[in-house]
């Protein structure tokens, strides 16, 4: 049988990339973001490969749809911590791609235990932050599991963030100081342990290892941050308790806000900030704005870090999807970014509609598998439509790569469909439509705050229309 | 597609959840006679219930079912009960306070996510709490009422263990330990880890030296314990307390006639225990155990109140019951048979007197075979009833249903009082 492997896009993809050119695989198409998943290899070309978002990888080795995969420790780590006995092998430090986890805030706490209110913890690696708030003996905590952009987060909006830096000082970049150093990673050769037990991976292994120094990595150097570095730039002032706390997109969704908030004759920064800014000034009086990820807004307004928030009404369903009783709602639809969010097969399937695939489903021995960002989404949509024995694979993006092999069925958000037709996909169903929108929380916040939000909807809603 | 149950799950069958009641009636039923009440707590609790410092181990944390419900978005957890005590603790916090002492008992699943073996994940506790006295009485009515379910069960060579959470902490306190790493040992201790103890006091060899014999000796009788009091009276007045406490319980049991053995460090992966701990054991294996936690409902904001329990595995307890020790306890069975298909009304209601005289009256539906000594056929003209005996070889007719009864009666003196 074909060996599989899983590679890496994102952070790691410049130096795998050049690492397997240093191997003489020979790829043709590995060597940017651009959306192409399947590389092959000269030297190797029965190999088949896939690239991967880095976090998907360890899954997929574990799950054994891949024998044979690359990617950071840290993300192994976040899998390992909540699934210890996980069928993964780590099979050699790389010795690239270096960084560190750390559990950061804008101050040191004095006592991580706070009896009473819950510590808030915003970090892309919940199962690791749950690990730490447990081995710390907090007694009240809550995780934000977030997309991205945990460093926006505090002192306002969570306690602490575990985030990956490469070192310290970029924590004081950010304004925070080290809490604690969770590990040290970088990039791992990594196996299916059944594989590793059972197949010959060696001419890819020997030939990865070949390319690595001979001399075994130093220890770390040691990494102490002087507080007195910190940079002010994060630390907000107070915020006035009668401040309408705005959440932008970051991302693409730029583009849209700001030609909408222009329409509506509001002033912005540093907005969308090439420094990463993420505090832009508004020229409202009473409002702050910060910038986060659209996926991460409906759960923060939903806890009264936010109370109003840019973000995509697929994004809204998704998070109603989990918590049906949660107090967010749309407010105003911005009739912007229209997606529409589908259900995609491989063409080769022939399925073309629900109906097809229950009888597909019926037929078959082994679960059937939907890969989605939007975990929650999908699986509503195979519970109403029956899809028996399912199974939801949760993805960080570029999922297209996950059909035929190793999905049956994707949902996806696509603009013109151009996308899913260049991977060899169809469309069998649309979920709905979504576009951008204005959300906040149901529940009362003070009159004068009611005031500004309500003239900050009206400034918009006329912008929305008068296109 | 196959069917299956989930990992770490187990079914319990028919012949399994006879002796699961069986087990669970005569713990029920000694607990009552003890003045215990039963309670019953839900199965999803918040997990800051079971996080906070003397409560679980983190090494029991990493084991627990947690996830965030439908209300979940704040972030915060909500787990499967993995343990039955806490759970009890809150219930008694949030609506039995300031009633005085309360004995309570339940019977109750507790999820522990176990990755290795073929261990269950899902299981079976009986228990008692024992909250608002903090007396060496009340210990030992504990171990006294646990023995009391073993013995009516039948099981013999039941091992009582004995250790002291108070004591543990106190000897740890002399180790020269941060109090980060204090009650990190204490966690170790209690996880069960024996080696634990020993390790440090190899590290600080003075300390040690007067360790040693304690940690390593099991003692028999309070013979031991004060022993070691005069040992360690001078050079640890901090533990004398905690041994004298110990002694009080110990002494007790002893006028009681109960034999035990003496392990300090042996613990039981519970930090919320803060004086005697004590386990169970037939064998290798351990059923049950329990101690005292004083500070566990004060730190639930519920008052200054003393309490302790214990709880029985009854997973392992219906392994170990042999249920032919209690045979005969059960009702008769009659099969009734319907011989003409106009008589179906008349057996409807000749299995409904049965049941009314206390028998089990089982329909015949596809002329089944029976274990069942009795099988009373009817029809719809008279004699409406034929009873068979199925043991004699026997077959009597009858016009009424009064003279089955009779004769079953008549006959049943080898039958326990159906009613």
């Amino acid at each position: 049988m074909a060996i599989k492997i899983a590679l890496p896009k994102g952070r790691l993809l410049r130096k795998t990339a050049a690492m397997l050119q240093k191997a003489a695989w020979g790829l043709d198409e590995y060597h940017s973001n651009m959306g192409f998943y399947r590389p092959r290899s000269q030297k190797f070309p029965d190999v088949l490969m896939r690239v991967f978002h880095e976090k998907d990888i360890p899954i997929q080795i574990a799950m054994g749809n891949y024998d044979l995969g690359i990617c950071c420790l840290d993300w192994i780590e976040e899998l390992l911590v909540k699934y210890p006995s996980s069928d993964l092998v780590k099979v050699r430090d790389l010795l690239y791609g270096e960084g560190a986890l750390y559990v950061a805030a804008t101050s040191v706490p004095e006592d991580l235990r706070q009896n009473g209110a819950p510590v808030r913890i915003a970090s892309e690696y919940p199962n690791l932050a749950e690990a730490f708030a447990l081995r710390k003996r907090m007694s009240r905590f809550s995780i934000f599991p977030v997309w991205g952009a945990a460093e926006a987060y505090p002192p306002e909006n969570a306690d602490m963030v575990l985030i990956s830096a490469k070192a310290s000082a970029e924590l004081a970049e950010y304004g925070m100081v080290p809490v604690s150093k969770m590990l040290d990673f970088s990039a791992f050769l990594i196996a299916n342990r059944n594989r590793w037990e059972t197949k010959n991976l060696d001419k890819l292994v020997t030939s990865i290892c070949d390319t690595l120094p001979e001399v075994e990595k130093k220890a770390p150097v040691k990494d102490e941050v002087d507080s007195t570095e910190i940079k002010t730039r994060n630390r907000a002032g107070e915020t006035a308790v009668d401040a309408v706390r705005l959440a932008l997109p970051d991302g693409h969704q730029q583009q849209p806000t700001v030609n909408l908030l222009n329409r509506a004759g509001i002033g912005i920064d540093d907005y969308p900030s090439e420094t990463g800014n993420r505090r832009p000034e508004i020229n409202i009086d009473g409002v702050t704005v910060k910038v986060i990820r659209p996926q991460d807004m409906p759960l923060q307004v939903a806890n009264g870090n936010f109370d109003l928030a840019i973000t995509g009404w697929d994004w809204l369903t998704e998070h109603l999807d989990q918590f049906p009783s949660s107090p967010v709602k749309e407010l105003l639809d911005l009739k912007s970014s229209k997606v529409r969010i589908v259900a995609v097969v491989s063409r080769e399937l022939s399925v073309d509609n629900t109906g097809g695939l229950r009888q597909l489903i019926a037929e078959r021995e082994e679960p059937f598998r939907v890969a989605s960002e939007y975990v929650n989404i999908a699986d509503k949509y195979a519970r109403d439509n029956r899809l028996g024995h399912y199974r939801v694979i949760p993805t960080w993006g570029a999922t297209e790569a996950f059909l035929p092999e190793d999905a049956d069925l994707l949902i996806e958000n696509t603009e013109t469909g151009r996308t899913i037709a260049r991977h060899n996909l169809k469309i069998i169903d649309t979920l709905f439509e979504s576009t951008g929108c204005l959300i906040g929380n149901t529940d009362a916040v003070s009159a004068v705050k009611d005031r500004r939000i309500e003239a900050l909807i009206k400034r918009l809603r006329a912008a929305v229309e008068d296109v | 597609m196959k069917i299956q149950r989930c990992k770490g799950m187990r079914d319990l069958s028919p012949a399994e959840m006879t002796v699961f009641r069986l087990v669970e009636g005569i713990s029920r039923d000694t607990c009552a006679g003890w003045g215990y009440q039963e309670v019953r707590t839900p199965t999803i609790e918040h997990l800051h219930l079971f996080t906070s410092a003397g409560t679980l181990t983190p090494g029991m944390l990493g084991k627990v079912y947690s996830f965030l419900d439908w209300d979940g978005w704040s972030g915060e957890r909500v787990v499967l009960r993995p343990d039955s005590t806490i759970p009890v603790a809150r219930l008694y916090t949030e609506s039995l306070q300031g009633k005085g002492l309360a004995r309570l008992f339940y019977a109750t699943n507790i999820f522990i996510f176990e990755e290795a073996g073929e261990k269950t994940r899902e299981r079976w506790q009986c228990g008692a709490e024992l909250i608002g006295a903090g007396s060496a009485m009340a210990d030992t009515e504990l171990i006294a009422l646990s023995l009391e379910v073993l013995k009516k069960l039948g099981l013999k060579g039941v091992e009582l263990r004995l250790s002291h959470a108070g004591l543990i902490k106190a000897l740890l306190g002399k180790l020269g330990l941060s109090p980060e790493e204090q009650s990190r040992m204490f966690d170790r201790i209690l996880d069960g880890d024996a080696e634990a103890l020993a390790q440090v006091s190899r590290e600080s060899p003075e300390v040690g030296n007067i360790l040693k014999p304690f940690l390593s000796l099991k003692g028999q009788s309070p013979g031991f314990l004060r022993n070691q009091r005069a040992l360690l009276a001078r050079s640890m007045p901090e533990v004398r307390p905690h041994l004298d406490d110990f002694l009080q319980a110990v002494a007790l049991l002893d006028e009681l006639g109960v034999k035990y053995q003496i392990n300090i460090a042996s613990g039981a992966g519970f930090e919320y225990y803060t004086g005697m701990i004590f386990q169970l054991f037939i064998g290798k294996e351990k059923v049950g155990g329990g101690g005292r936690y004083d500070a566990l409902i004060p730190s639930m904001g519920g008052g200054d109140v003393p309490a302790s329990g214990f709880a029985l595995y009854l997973d392992r307890l219906i392994s170990l019951v042999s249920p032919e020790t209690f045979a005969g306890s059960a009702a008769e069975k009659v099969l009734v048979r319907v011989k003409s298909a106009d008589a179906m009304k008349e057996a409807f209601k000749a299995a409904e007197n049965l049941r009314g005289a206390g028998y089990v009256a089982e329909l015949d539906l596809d002329g089944q075979k029976t274990d069942a000594r009795w099988m009373l056929e009817v029809r719809s003209e008279a004699p409406k009833f034929a009873l068979i005996d199925n043991v004699k070889s026997k077959r009597v007719r009858y016009k009424t249903f009064n003279e089955v009864l009779k004769q079953l009666e008549g006959e049943g003196g080898d039958k326990d009082s159906p009613a």
